[in-house]
């Protein structure tokens, strides 16, 4: 559908397209500037497709002065800018504006350096993650944050949404691992936030600008961590009755004082989706099953694996299964991270959530979901990181039944207020992007939202980089609170109504 | 006890009259960071654990809280926070080491306090109660304020309570130690970095390099057999690993300026003048030098890195930020404490 953006969180202005294309073509190569409605259409969305938007125009700078160039161009005209990295995001992060530059990092595509004594990788922002990790391993290394897609997504789009993965349990998001970014300011200034050590002077903007989804500033180049390759890995797959066992089982893990290098979740249905599609070796008929991977030395992995068997058989496991070999192991993933094509087999469209929870309302939240979804006559699939408490429902519905997307956006509201009652977030690792902007209202008090407004302002005074993203404006949470009033209160109860 | 209300009070009418100030936790970390001026404002008593679940690793607490009550209480628990922080005395809080940003020797390998903040209740510079991040190991709503109070020296706000990521204690650790020399050490830090070895330290100084090993006790018998080494005894390594945490270690003794150098691991000593000992497998380096600050922030400049005269008579000072760096900082702290109230000058002398 198309997305319009609510008028408070809307920049006009008069440029004209013919006029400021021959201003970026001083600048750029004619090729690198898309305005033609057949240019733009590819641009239109990111993988959160049910919204799209058709760019004003779509710029691909090659180099830091040509994106340095087309900023200062759009901050002189007050024209807003999109960056996008290969468009992967879950939340419309990367939705382009009607009237506003998208801009494409995807021609900054180069690994500048991997340096193995300092255990990093210098890379523009353009590079895909499994990239980096492939460069990397030649010296015995990799770059630890594995986001699903990391396959296609890039490195600029990872700081911008702070990805995470199947391994940030044990190594930490994309904010961990970076060391330094080289960004560009809404006003061109090239700005060097971290450094070459672990740590630098003064506020930490670096961890500032992580996930802040392209509206502080411009992502160019990057430094990563990057750590030694672990001797081994091993894969126990734990299979059980009940939700309430897996989710028992998973807060015995952790309180055993193991941190597995994954521990994921699914429950019957994403099971037998997924078994349907890769033939992984699943039990169609559990209900929960649980994959958990130690790595690290052969030693400390061995014990590690006996004692997570152990607790999970304590847990009520009906069976645990080690894979035997490096070729089982790599199956039984496989089988997790098609969960998500493997759904969409079972159904026209899907809808991917991404709240997360404290660990131990794991079983109760499931039986919420569950309940909620009956409730809406929705079927949806539970695929998540356990180890976190990030949960990814995947709501099924038919995107041609005009109805069905209205409930599914009904139920996916309520889920996240689930979450935010059991003292979770609406979103673990996905963003906010436009997809999110309500259930902001719904975490956040109006005093903290202006506290964000004004960290934006800090770095982009008119608002123009990703606007109308990731921090509502308050005139749209206090329209959303006079249809969400709950325990008889309106979330933003200071603010006049509009 | 919950001081909020009186807090904010304080707060607010520090922003009607005008009036700068001086945010106290234990004091025990008032030598880092440049000299403030202001009403103190004391927020130790602000102080209590308010929740802590072992199978949730997280604890969150009121930033008066002794720094050793909930190391003692995660101990009690088999857990610890695992960035080793320095308490530099024993009246140490929360609140002020999260302010300070500052992490030992364990930071290397699994992290530094800015790894380990989930969330944080602050009083803004209007005086306003605010929320950010939660109890949750994952959360992109909104700007990352939490994490950005790493470090800020209270000159954003007033840290109200903090919720932080805690890891369970390892099964075991042995500290292996080799007598070798500077260059020596570097290259071998090196090239242990790059392996895949239970590290939780490694630290050179006088001649001395000692590695730290943590996990099971298999892992760790494999991994020195393969390092060699002397196998310090228990108390030994855990009083030497001390001294390298709150500086009481010789290196530290005496009136030279002390500098801290956060730097690439591998990095050769830089030219500078002095003492060193390394830590952080070689991305930390203390040195004692009488070398200007111009000589060394410019040393530090050309290596990507940053410096900080630590402890001197002179007192702290930090290295300056480019020009459009320094413009983020103001606006930040602009964006934060528009009246001006919280610190001043304790980051950076301009505000």
């Amino acid at each position: 559908m198309n997305h319009s953006a609510h008028p408070a969180e809307q920049i006009s202005h008069t440029v004209n397209k013919q006029a400021f294309v021959r201003q970026l073509q001083r600048q750029l190569k004619s090729e690198n500037i898309l305005s033609s409605p057949e240019q733009l259409r590819p641009y239109e969305c990111d993988a959160l497709s049910v919204y799209q938007v058709l760019p004003w125009l779509v710029v691909l700078p090659e180099t830091t002065e040509q994106a340095q160039a087309v900023l200062r161009l759009c901050s002189q005209q007050g024209i807003p800018v999109v960056a996008r990295g290969a468009g992967t995001g879950l939340s419309g992060g990367a939705l382009p504006i009607a009237n506003g530059v998208l801009l494409s990092m995807a021609k900054f595509n180069r690994i500048l350096a991997i340096d193995p004594d300092n255990r990093c990788a210098r890379v523009q922002s353009g590079v895909r993650n499994l990239a980096v990790s492939e460069a990397a391993a030649p010296y015995g290394l990799y770059y630890a944050p594995d986001p699903s897609s990391q396959l296609a997504c890039t490195i600029g789009g990872n700081i911008a949404e702070n990805s995470g993965g199947v391994h940030c349990l044990k190594y930490g998001l994309t904010v961990n691992n970076v060391l330094s970014v080289q960004m560009l300011t809404i006003d061109g200034d090239l700005v060097t936030l971290g450094g070459a050590g672990l740590d630098s002077s003064g506020y930490d903007l670096l961890a500032l600008v992580t996930g802040s989804e392209g509206l502080l500033g411009i992502v160019v180049e990057a430094t990563l961590k990057l750590l030694p390759m672990p001797e081994t890995a091993s894969t126990l797959l734990a299979i059980f009755t009940s939700i309430e066992q897996a989710g028992a089982a998973v807060a015995a893990i952790i309180s055993d004082g193991l941190i597995p290098a994954g521990l994921e979740m699914m429950d019957s249905l994403a099971i037998q989706a997924a078994e349907a599609f890769i033939h992984a070796g699943y039990p169609v008929d559990a209900a929960a099953l649980l994959l958990c991977e130690m790595d690290g030395m052969s030693e400390q992995v061995a014990e590690d694996i006996e004692r997570a068997r152990a607790i999970f058989y304590a847990q009520g496991a009906s069976e645990v299964r080690l894979a035997e070999t490096d070729h089982e192991r790599k199956k039984l993933w496989a089988g997790r991270k098609a969960t998500f094509p493997a759904v969409g087999r079972l159904s026209p469209d899907y809808y991917c959530m991404d709240g997360t929870i404290p660990r131990k309302y794991l079983a109760e939240v499931l039986r919420g979901i569950a309940d909620l979804a009956a409730q809406y006559g929705l079927a949806v699939a539970n695929v998540f990181h356990a180890g976190d408490g990030n949960l990814h429902p995947l709501i099924l519905y038919d995107a041609n039944k005009d109805d069905d997307l209205a409930r599914v956006e009904a139920l996916g509201q309520q889920i996240l207020q689930l979450c935010i009652r059991m003292g979770g977030t609406i979103t673990g690792e996905h963003g906010v992007g436009v997809e999110k902007l309500n259930g902001m209202c719904l975490q956040f008090t109006s005093a903290e939202l202006s506290q964000f407004h004004a960290v934006k302002a800090a770095f982009d005074a008119r608002g123009l980089l990703n606007a109308g993203k990731a921090i509502p404006s308050l005139r749209r949470c206090a329209e959303f609170g006079a249809l969400h009033v709950h325990h008889g209160q309106l979330p933003h109860p200071d603010l006049e109504r509009f | 006890m919950d001081n909020t209300e009186q807090l904010q009070q304080r707060v607010l009418s520090a922003i009607a009259t005008k009036t700068p100030l001086h945010i106290i936790g234990g004091n025990s970390k008032a030598f880092y960071g440049r000299p403030t001026h202001g009403e103190p404002l004391h927020v130790a008593e602000h102080s209590g654990v308010i929740h802590y679940e072992p199978t949730e690793l997280v604890i969150t607490a009121r930033c008066g809280t002794p720094l050793a009550e909930i190391e003692k209480l995660l101990s009690a628990n088999g857990q610890m926070l695992a960035f080793e922080p320095p308490n530099f005395g024993s009246t140490a809080t929360l609140g002020g080491t999260v302010a300070a940003g500052l992490s030992g020797s364990r930071r290397a390998y699994t992290g530094a306090v800015r790894d380990v903040v989930l969330g944080v209740g602050l009083i803004n510079g209007q005086g306003e109660v605010l929320k950010f991040g939660g109890e949750v190991m994952k959360n992109v709503a909104g700007f990352d304020v939490s994490r950005l109070q790493v470090g800020a020296l209270g000159t954003l706000g007033v840290l109200l309570d903090i919720s932080l990521k805690v890891l369970p204690r390892p099964e075991s650790e042995t500290t292996l130690s080799f007598i070798m020399g500077e260059a020596e050490a570097l290259s071998t830090m090196t090239q242990w970095g790059r392996q895949n070895l239970p590290l939780s330290a490694m630290c050179f100084a006088d001649n001395i390099l000692n590695v730290r090993l943590s996990g099971a006790e298999s892992a760790l018998k494999a991994a020195q057999q393969r390092l060699g080494g002397e196998v310090l005894s228990p108390l030994i390594a855990k009083a030497f690993w001390l001294s390298i945490r709150e500086q009481q270690h010789d290196f530290f003794r005496g009136d030279t300026p002390l500098w801290r150098l956060s730097l690439a691991p591998a990095t050769p000593q830089p030219p500078l003048s002095g003492k060193w000992l390394i830590d952080w497998g070689g991305a930390l380096r203390w040195l004692k030098s009488d070398d200007s600050a111009e000589t060394i922030f410019a040393t530090t400049q050309n290596l990507s890195a940053h410096a900080c005269r630590f402890r001197s008579v002179e007192g702290c000072e930090f290295q300056p930020p480019s020009e459009a760096v320094a413009k983020l900082h103001r606006n930040l702290k602009q964006a934060f404490d528009p009246h001006g109230i919280f610190n001043l000058g304790r980051l950076y002398a301009e505000w």
